[in-house]
């Protein structure tokens, strides 16, 4: 391009522009060869408290991609070129109709996202509005799925089923009796913390104190200080790891000896890193087996580290699976329409590295399992898979 | 009555830490009647400035206090170079120009910092290394540790090393003569660009130290980090009087207080109806009705105080 002239630059150009106008609805075709282009569009916070894990999905997503690149996928006789548009949605509600927006606008024959789901839920409307099927990796709160759209999928476990389980678990297995709950606001935090809180006093414990923060605060102490007057056993925070770091460490700080307890937000290398000591004890929960229990969970995290040279931190399996299920729904209708694809996807039975993915009438995960984890000696272990088709107790 | 002491604790830590950086708001706003907004992102450059140093150092077997002292050199020094720069190059461009300008580029030059700060730190959080000494202490119930017995002592020792600076010296009566009006100044033989730019350095040292105090307390930075905290510390300057020392440090520490003791019994107070999440709102409306009352701040007179 660089030696091209001016005038033919400008030519080609306008040509570009005019044939971008023109053009028909779904999916874009690169207009010179037989390649066809399917664009996929993805969205998770790339700026923000949250960016490190918002990269992480976009690099899971990424690596799919670039993986079914190589292999050579041919739908419609057509040689397939995908084609990744990657947007940042600042873990923001209002961001996240913006960004649906946009990739509406161009044209993506899909949807990997949102990593949230306060952003998740937001923007399944646009998308559901124009047709274009979207499978979040990570959005797990109740309502994402339950609005009836046809268009929504996710393929982890959600909050109903993981805030059941930790639920029953502190009060049952840690016989939690009094419990103190913190939650960040958001779509997923408060969700998950009723869910909690629905399970725990079903299963016999008492709620002593329930608090709020929100998705970008540091400081915890007063609402710290504050449950500590009520002598809690157990400490439930419904949040990322963001908050879940200086929590643990103001808690310790502040002498509360009670457990603490987070869901998937939790589950990440960081928070062991930057709590240290203090994240010793820490139980959280992860949707899924653990991962080298995942059918391809090891050789995944080996490829992934080769490539971004970096551990995963969380939901990067769940992306890659995402984008792979979406492309097996196509190559099973031989079209990227999403008309003509979705009800493939509907229906697809499929083995990820995280699990099998099969859809319920919903769009949730059908038969998913959730781990419980503590940190022991500064590492994750795993004490307990529950639901799916995983073995029960994996001490 | 130990728990009501805590949050006490607390609401002075936490004010301290908006104190400390509502000094630097308030400095530049006195001279130049200007909010330097991108002040927050000065403050996290600081303390990823120092932890880069401090990693470097921690392997050398020096003191670990040594360290910190190197690292809060190094980060004052860049943060005086940056604070440079920002002046030079986004607002003494725009000095004559409507007020609106250079508060837009405050915003945009923030913007810039903060992703910055992204590309060379990354996106994740980093753990800062515990070089200050942080054992707690049991204080009639009530917990402290060392780090936040510092970080109060540094704020109130900052407030006023500056306070005499501005009313004891040359340098300090050059600065409230520019406050005062620039171009009288310049006739008295005050070079008014000169002490800005040194205003604006002061400040971003002062936005130094804030950094590596916050990254102390928290133990853990993030190119995240200047944003609420400006916020905050912000809305503290306006508190106290913004332009006015003894302000800034009243209405940060008003500001921890009302926060750490709004979030500790909003909720037990009103049986549950509202909880900790209105402890913002709650702040926002002490600043509102301070406003209404006194609309330049709890000290704010005009001119007569100016820093």
């Amino acid at each position: 391009m660089s030696h091209s002239q001016p005038p033919l630059l400008l030519t080609v150009f306008f040509a570009a522009t005019l044939a971008a106008c023109d053009k028909a609805e779904p999916p874009a075709t690169s207009p010179t060869t037989d390649e066809l282009l399917v664009k996929i569009g993805a969205s998770s916070p790339l700026t923000g408290p949250q960016a490190h894990i918002g990269k992480d999905n976009e690099n899971g997503t990424r690596m799919a991609i670039a993986e079914a690149n190589a292999k050579g996928i041919t739908l419609s006789g057509k040689k397939v070129r995908f084609e990744l548009i990657s947007e940042d949605d600042q873990a923001d509600p209002k961001t996240a109709t913006i960004v649906a927006q946009k990739l509406v606008d161009a044209k993506v024959s899909g949807i990997i996202g949102h990593l949230n789901s306060g952003t998740s839920i937001p923007a399944s409307r646009i998308y559901s509005d124009n047709g274009i099927p979207q499978i979040s990796p990570s959005a797990t709160a109740v309502t994402y799925t339950a609005q009836g759209f046809k268009t929504a999928f996710r393929v982890m476990a959600n909050d109903g089923q993981q805030g059941k389980v930790l639920g029953e678990y502190a009060a049952k297995n840690l016989a939690a009796g009094k419990i103190a709950v913190i939650d960040d606001r958001t779509a997923y935090g408060q969700g998950l913390a009723a869910e909690f809180v629905k399970a725990a006093l079903a299963s016999g414990a008492q709620i002593v104190a329930h608090e709020y923060t929100n998705d970008k605060a540091v400081d915890f102490t007063a609402v710290l200080t504050s449950i500590k007057g009520k002598k809690p056993d157990l400490v439930f925070f419904g949040g990322m790891d963001p908050q879940g770091v200086p929590l643990v460490k103001q808690m310790k700080a502040l002498r509360l000896n009670a457990k603490f307890m987070m869901g998937d937000g939790g589950y990440t290398p960081k928070l062991i890193e930057l709590a240290g000591a203090a994240a010793e004890g820490v139980y959280a929960s992860l949707p899924g087996v653990p991962p080298d229990q995942m059918p391809g969970g090891k050789g995944f995290s080996q490829r992934y580290e080769a490539k971004y040279q970096q551990p995963i931190q969380l939901y990067a399996p769940y992306c890659y699976d995402a984008v792979n299920v979406m492309i097996a729904a196509m190559q099973k209708a031989d079209s990227a329409e999403p008309a003509k694809y979705l009800p493939e996807l509907a229906k697809i039975e499929y083995d990820g590295v995280t699990a099998k993915i099969t859809f319920d009438q919903k769009g949730d995960l059908k038969g998913g399992a959730i781990t419980l984890y503590q940190v022991q000696q500064g590492k994750w272990q795993p004490l307990q898979t529950m639901g799916g088709s995983a073995p029960a107790t994996v001490h | 009555m130990d728990i009501f002491l805590q949050q006490i604790i607390n609401g002075l830590v936490q004010g301290s830490i908006y104190a400390l950086v509502a000094l630097g708001y308030t400095m530049v706003y006195g001279i130049l009647g200007l909010i330097n907004f991108a002040h927050g992102e000065v403050v996290m450059i600081g303390a990823m400035v120092a932890l880069s140093v401090s990693l470097l150092l921690i392997g050398s077997g020096l003191p670990p206090l040594l360290v910190l002292l190197i690292a809060l050199m190094v980060a004052a020094a860049v943060c005086m170079v940056l604070g440079y720069g920002i002046e030079r190059l986004a607002y003494r461009p725009l000095r004559n120009a409507p007020r609106l300008a250079p508060l837009i580029t405050a915003i945009g030059v923030s913007i810039v910092l903060q992703n910055l700060a992204m590309i060379i730190w990354g996106r994740e959080y980093h753990a800062f290394p515990a070089l200050l000494p942080n054992s707690s202490h049991l204080l009639a119930g009530a917990i402290i540790n060392e780090v936040q017995i510092i970080i109060v002592l540094v704020a109130t020792a900052m407030m006023a090393g500056l306070m005499l600076l501005v009313h004891r010296t040359r340098l300090g009566r050059a600065m409230r003569a520019v406050a005062e009006n620039p171009s009288a100044a310049a006739l008295m033989g005050v070079n008014p660009n000169a002490v800005i730019s040194i205003t604006f350095m002061m400040g971003a040292a002062l936005a130094a130290v804030a950094g590596i105090m916050v990254s102390a307390n928290y133990g853990i930075v993030h190119y995240y980090m200047g944003s609420i905290l400006g916020l905050k510390a912000f809305t503290a300057a306006v508190l106290g009087g913004i332009g006015n020392l003894r302000g800034a440090m009243l209405g940060g520490l008003l500001l921890g207080l009302i926060e750490s003791l709004g979030a500790g019994y909003i909720g037990d107070l009103t049986g549950g109806f509202f909880g900790s999440h209105y402890q913002d709102v709650f702040a926002f409306l002490v600043l509102i009705v301070v406003l209404v009352f006194r609309p330049a701040g709890l000290l704010g007179e005009r001119v007569a105080d100016r820093a």
